[in-house]
C-alpha cells in the first residue's frame, strides 16, 4: 500500500497541515485572548477593572469561558432544521480561518501564496454571509431570522464599498498577490495617499465583520440575540470564535492593503532586523484595538442610517476615489507597470 | 451675514475630518488612562452611613434585658405587614414580648419600625450580607434578632448616638 503513495506527494501535504497548525492554533489562541482584551479595555473606557480574578489580571478568563461554554448543552429548537442548524457556526468559522490560508503574516511566511490572493479574501469573507443566513433560517426563530436578513442586507451594501477601495489600492499595486501588494508599499505606505479610502474601508470593515456600532445582526436591544439566538453551548462558541476570528482577518487585510503588511514603518537598517511577524503583528494590533475602542465609543446605528451611509455615502466617494486615483495615475504615467 | 457663512464652512470641515466621531474618540481614550473606580466588593467595601437600614436586630440594655416593651408600634407601622407579635406580662408584672417574629421576604427596609419605637430596641442594623439558601432561614424569630443585636450590639449603638441630635 506503502509504495503506491507517492512520498513528495505525501510530504508535500504534511508540510501544507504542518504549516496550518502553526498558523491555526496560535490564531485560536489570540482570538480567545481578543476577547479578554475587548472586555479589559471597554471596562478602562467605562472605569472598570474588566475580568481580574482567574489568573493573573484575570488572564486565565478566555479559558474558563471555553470551559463552561465546553460543558454546557447544546439546545436544538423543535422546529429547527438540525442539519443547517449544526452546519451554519461550523460554515462561520471555517470560513473565517480558511481566509487565512492567504494572508502573509511576514515575508514568504505564508500557506498559499496565490496570485489572485485578495481575490480571494474578498471572497471568504462575502462567503460568510452564508453561515449567519443558515444560522437564522435553520433557527426558524424570528429574532435570529431578522438578524440574518439584516446581516445579508449590510454585508452586501458594505461590500461593494469594500470592493470599490480594493480597486483603488490594486491600481496603484498593479497586482492582486498580496506579497507583492505588501512591496508596493516599501517607499509609502497606501494609508498616506489613500486616505480617505483608508477610513471608508475601516468603517466597512466594521459593518462587514458585524461589529459596534454596526452590529445590528446581533443587536440586543431589539433582536434578544439576532441570528445565534437560538444557539447555546459549543456551536454558540463557534459564532463567537468565528466573529473574533474574521475581525483579526480583516485588521490582517487592512494592514495589508494600508499600512505595508510586514514592513517596517522607515527603511532603516535596524527596524528592518525586527522579525516581519513582530510588524504584522503590531500593525494588525493597532487595527484591532481600533476596533475595540469604537465599540467602546460609539452607539449602535439605526437600520435605515446604516443603509444610507453604506449607498450614499460609501459607494459614491469610494467610487470617485477609484476615478480620481486612476486617472492621477494615467495622467502622471505612473501606472504601475505590466498591468 | 458673514458670520454664518462662516459658522456653515466650519461645520462642513468639521464634518469633513469626522470631528465629532474623533473628539468623541478622544473623550473615550481619556477615560481608558482614568483609574478605575471599581471596588472588589467581597474583599474591599464601600463606606456606610450610620442610617443604613440593613439587617433588623433587636436590642438589649446593658444589663441583659430585652428593651422591647410589646407595645406593638412596629407591628402597627409596618406597611409590609412583615412584623408579627405575641406578648403576655411576665411574672416579675413586666410586659414582653412572646413571640418577635420578621418576615425579612417582606420587609421592604424603609426604617419605620425603628423610628416608631420607643425604646430603641427594634433598629436595622449596617450588616446587608444576610442572603440565605432557603427561604425559611429569612422569616427571622426573636431568638435570631436577640443574637443579632448582641452581635451587632458596638455599632448600633454607636450609630444611634452619631445620630442622635437629628431625632
Amino acid at each position: 500500500m506503502l509504495d503506491i503513495i507517492n512520498y513528495d506527494a505525501f510530504l508535500f501535504l504534511i508540510t501544507i497541515f504542518a504549516k496550518i497548525l502553526v498558523l491555526v492554533i496560535p490564531l485560536l489562541i489570540i482570538v480567545a485572548f481578543l476577547t479578554y482584551a475587548e472586555r479589559k479595555v471597554i471596562a478602562a473606557v467605562q472605569l472598570r477593572k474588566g475580568p481580574n480574578v482567574v489568573g493573573p489580571f484575570g488572564l486565565l478568563q478566555p479559558l474558563a469561558d471555553g470551559l463552561k461554554l465546553f460543558s454546557k448543552e447544546s439546545i436544538f429548537p423543535t422546529v429547527a432544521n438540525k442539519f443547517i442548524f449544526i452546519l451554519a457556526p461550523m460554515v462561520a468559522f471555517g470560513l473565517s480561518i480558511a481566509a487565512w490560508a492567504v494572508i502573509p503574516v511576514a515575508d514568504g511566511w505564508v500557506i498559499s501564496n496565490i496570485n489572485v490572493g485578495i481575490l480571494y479574501l474578498f471572497a471568504i469573507s462575502s462567503l460568510s454571509v452564508y453561515g449567519i443566513i443558515m444560522a437564522g433560517w435553520a433557527s426558524n426563530s424570528k429574532y435570529a431570522f431578522m438578524g440574518a436578513l439584516r446581516s445579508a442586507a449590510q454585508m452586501v451594501s458594505y461590500e461593494v464599498s469594500i470592493g470599490l477601495v480594493i480597486v483603488t489600492v490594486l491600481v496603484c499595486v498593479g497586482s492582486l498577490n498580496l506579497g507583492k501588494i505588501v512591496y508596493a508599499q516599501q517607499n509609502t505606505w497606501f494609508i498616506f495617499p489613500l486616505f480617505p479610502m483608508f477610513i471608508v474601508f475601516f468603517i466597512s470593515a466594521l459593518a462587514e465583520t458585524n461589529r459596534a456600532p454596526f452590529d445590528l445582526p446581533e443587536d440586543e436591544s431589539s433582536l434578544v440575540g439576532g441570528y445565534f439566538t437560538e444557539y447555546s453551548s459549543m456551536l454558540f462558541a463557534m459564532f463567537f470564535l468565528g466573529e473574533y476570528a474574521a475581525m483579526i482577518m480583516m485588521s490582517g487585510m487592512t494592514t495589508i492593503l494600508f499600512l505595508g503588511g510586514w514592513l517596517a514603518p522607515f527603511d532603516i537598517a535596524l527596524l528592518n532586523k525586527v522579525p516581519g511577524i513582530i510588524w504584522f503583528a503590531g500593525k494588525t494590533s493597532l487595527i484591532l484595538f481600533l476596533f475595540l475602542w469604537v465599540r467602546a465609543t460609539f452607539p449602535r446605528f439605526r437600520y435605515d442610517q446604516l443603509m444610507r451611509i453604506g449607498w450614499k455615502v460609501f459607494l459614491p466617494l469610494s467610487l470617485l476615489w477609484v476615478v480620481l486615483t486612476s486617472g492621477f495615475l494615467i495622467v502622471f504615467d505612473l501606472l504601475p507597470g505590466n498591468v | 451675514m458673514y458670520e454664518i457663512m462662516i459658522k456653515k464652512l466650519y461645520r462642513t470641515f468639521w464634518f469633513a475630518i469626522l470631528g465629532e466621531l474623533i473628539s468623541g474618540m478622544y473623550l473615550t481614550l481619556k477615560y481608558m488612562f482614568k483609574k478605575p473606580v471599581t471596588i472588589n466588593y467581597p474583599f474591599e467595601k464601600g463606606p456606610l452611613s450610620p442610617r443604613f437600614r440593613g439587617e433588623h436586630a433587636l436590642r438589649r440594655y446593658a444589663s441583659g434585658e430585652e428593651r422591647c416593651i410589646a407595645c406593638k408600634l412596629c407591628e402597627a407601622v409596618c406597611p409590609a405587614l412583615a412584623i408579627t407579635i405575641e406578648s403576655e406580662p411576665r411574672k416579675d408584672g413586666s410586659r414582653r414580648t412572646t413571640r418577635y417574629d420578621i418576615d425579612m421576604t417582606k420587609c421592604i427596609y424603609c426604617g419605620l419600625c425603628e423610628e416608631a419605637c420607643p425604646v430603641d430596641a427594634i433598629v436595622q442594623g449596617p450588616n446587608y450580607e444576610f442572603a440565605k439558601e432557603t427561604r425559611p432561614e429569612l422569616l427571622y424569630d426573636k431568638e435570631k434578632l436577640l443574637e443579632n443585636g448582641d452581635r451587632w450590639e458596638a455599632v448600633l449603638s454607636k450609630n444611634l448616638i452619631s445620630d442622635k441630635k437629628y431625632r
